[in-house]
């Protein structure tokens, strides 16, 4: 799908190349810095946006050109968009009424979806008289009693608290597995999609950067972009040595140092300049050199952050590169080392991956 | 007390003092003056005669009935023009807003009587409106529109149209557009989406803009001396008449007072009426 939008003389391209196929039943995530595309996508999925380029199709049938109102998807607005001058059960029946459903149907639906979401005794309220989280859960209902074949969420955790969001996170999922309906979950947060998501596509300046599960896209990112919007990743700039005897290639990362990879991306060969990224909790930071076939820095300790459960330490490995290093408080023996000590850093080569862009 | 639980009360003090001295003070006047009998050069005394309300009542009830049915026509015409005008603004404005609202408020720089009796020419037997359409054959030529009802009811609801045409823009242009897509998302279509959300949540503004032009219309005299010659005179007319003409101060001060009565308890009933929980939806 491609979508531009016109601004005077000028035409915005807000998404590029998005091709998602994205399974019944499933928990899909499209997560993204703002201005990435996803909201635009996910509008286009609903139908509030036609599509420049493309096609949007629903259960196998081609929906594009058809209006929101014949799609069979509905949606949960950021900022809920309750009809304020109806009630909480009115709210709900909505969808339900316009397509004629009879009234004692309607009347068991909206409260077993008022009761799912545990509104039951609220049904009479108006939205203003609810709270935050409250309005939120009977945004999902007002989209669910329709049993939609897709439901899309766009940020509807946004608007709360970091107690209440995360509570939610459990309840949206806890939800979505009762109901069995596919979910499009758009969010900036990288926490709420690695927790909730069956699968997440990463998109940045309008395109798909990555596509894959939550374990593969924080354990395998694909792009730098990824590697660093996802968690945080230590990102290294080195040059591809030779192949060790164990297979693994040898990255020349500054100052002699050497960093092991066990793969190379596609095209890049010996002499190649090639990014190495390695997540700080995969790093040890040890006072003497470590042993084994391991990735072997030196460096010299910049920063230490002691948080309790564990201490955060920044280590200058010279040629401008810093590597951060989360280091488990296991021991009770306090820290490793102090600033301005030289220490080692060691991780092991399936812990880095190497990439070109 | 501290100074600081004072200061609501001080600050509130002028507003209540202006409207003791110019409201209160003149309605209490107003009120005894037209239980008074007697004339100007004998003066006025108080005899609490209740019969000025009823000489008001029973003498000026066309009148009376004539200025709210005119006001009603006039509100009537100002919804069906005005929404549509507000919802344009509002949704299909643009950036040009704001140039919109001043075009609407353009005619308010020019003074009140003058607006209304330019309509004279407008309207006259053959002036620029009549004049082209019987030329051609289209409407009969003894037709004339100027000195009848219609004239009054157009002119009244074209000096009123801004204030109905404001407060349904304030609340349009307030409104979440997401709600409508929302509609839109839960299968209503356009027409259904305007009746179930938009028309429903803009009450609020039709109901301020209705209040905003039917009070002064239904006692505006300016248009109905203006435009509708000497069988379509309003309530405003006679008062007018009786207090500056005739110096009835006792009959002017109890049809001023019958007019008011009968509009404040119209308000009441319309705002009990359009109050009520659920105007649109029925209850599951």
């Amino acid at each position: 799908m491609t979508k531009s939008f016109r601004s005077g003389s000028e035409t915005v391209t807000a998404v590029t190349g998005v091709d998602l196929a994205i399974a019944e039943g499933e928990f899909f995530s499209l997560l993204g810095p703002s201005g990435c595309g996803k909201t635009t996508t996910m509008r286009m999925i609903a139908g509030f946006e036609e599509p420049t380029g493309g096609v949007v199709r629903l259960d196998g049938r081609d929906v594009t050109g058809v209006p929101a109102h014949h799609r069979d998807v509905n949606m949960v607005f950021q900022s809920y968009a309750l009809f304020p001058h109806m009630s909480v059960a009115d709210n709900v029946a909505f969808g339900l009424r316009r397509r004629g459903v009879d009234k004692a149907q309607i009347r068991s639906r909206v409260a077993e979806m008022l009761d799912l979401v545990e509104l039951g005794h609220r049904g009479k309220h108006r939205p203003s008289q609810l709270s935050g989280g409250q309005q939120q859960r009977v945004a999902l209902a007002r989209a669910l009693v329709n049993q939609p074949g897709a439901l899309l969420l766009d940020e509807p955790l946004g608007a709360l608290d970091l107690k209440l969001r995360q509570s939610m996170q459990v309840e949206l999922k806890r939800i979505q597995r009762e109901v069995g309906i596919t979910f499009v979950y758009v969010t900036h947060d990288q926490g709420e999609a690695l927790t909730m998501s069956d699968r997440i596509a990463v998109m940045n300046r309008g395109g798909v950067e990555q596509l894959g599960t939550p374990a593969e896209i924080y354990e395998h990112p694909a792009t730098r972009f990824v590697a660093d919007f996802i968690g945080t990743s230590n990102l290294l700039t080195g040059t591809v040595g030779g192949r060790t005897d164990a297979g693994t290639w040898r990255v020349e990362v500054g100052d002699g140092a050497t960093a092991l990879a066990a793969e190379l991306p596609d095209g890049a060969e010996a002499g190649a300049e090639v990014h190495l990224t390695v997540r700080p909790e995969k790093v040890r930071i040890s006072v003497d050199e470590p042993e084994g076939a391991v990735s072997r820095l030196p460096g010299t300790v910049t920063e230490t952050v002691y948080l309790g459960s564990a201490t955060h330490y920044q280590v200058d490995i010279g040629s401008d590169q810093r590597i951060t290093v989360y280091q488990q408080n296991t021991s009770g023996s306090g820290l490793v080392a102090e600033r301005g000590e030289r220490v080692w850093l060691s991780w092991t080569p399936d812990h880095s991956y190497a990439l070109t862009d | 007390m501290s100074n600081r639980e004072y200061t609501p009360y001080v600050l509130v003090l002028p507003a209540w003092v202006w409207l003791a001295l110019f409201f209160v003070v003149p309605i209490g006047g107003m009120l005894s003056l037209s239980l008074t009998t007697g004339d100007v050069i004998t003066g006025f005394q108080q005899s609490f005669e209740v019969g000025n309300y009823v000489d008001a009542v029973s003498t000026y009830w066309e009148q009376i009935v004539r200025s709210l049915f005119y006001g009603a026509c006039a509100t009537v015409l100002c919804v069906v023009i005005g929404y549509p005008m507000a919802y344009w603004i509002a949704f299909r404005g643009g950036t040009h807003k704001s140039t919109y609202l001043l075009l609407i408020l353009l005619p308010f720089f020019v003074s009140f009587v003058l607006r209304t009796i330019s309509w004279r020419f407008l309207l006259a037997d053959n002036g620029v409106l009549l004049g082209p359409l019987k030329s051609i054959g289209l409407i009969p030529a003894d037709l004339a529109v100027l000195n009848s009802s219609p004239a009054v009811i157009l002119g009244l609801a074209y000096n009123f149209l801004p204030f109905m045409v404001l407060p349904i823009y304030a609340v349009l242009e307030r409104m979440d557009a997401r709600i409508v897509e929302a509609a839109h998302d839960l299968y209503a279509g356009r027409i259904q989406a305007f009746l179930r959300v938009i028309l429903p949540v803009s009450l609020p503004g039709v109901f301020a803009g209705v209040l905003m032009t039917f009070i002064p219309t239904s006692s505006d005299y300016i248009n109905s001396s203006v435009l509708g010659g000497t069988h379509n005179t309003m309530i405003g007319n006679v008062i007018q008449t009786q207090y500056l003409v005739n110096n009835n101060y006792p009959i002017a001060s109890a049809i001023t007072f019958v007019l008011m009565g009968l509009l404040l308890v119209g308000i009441f009933s319309y705002a009990r009426a359009l109050g009520t929980e659920r105007v649109m939806e029925v209850h599951t």
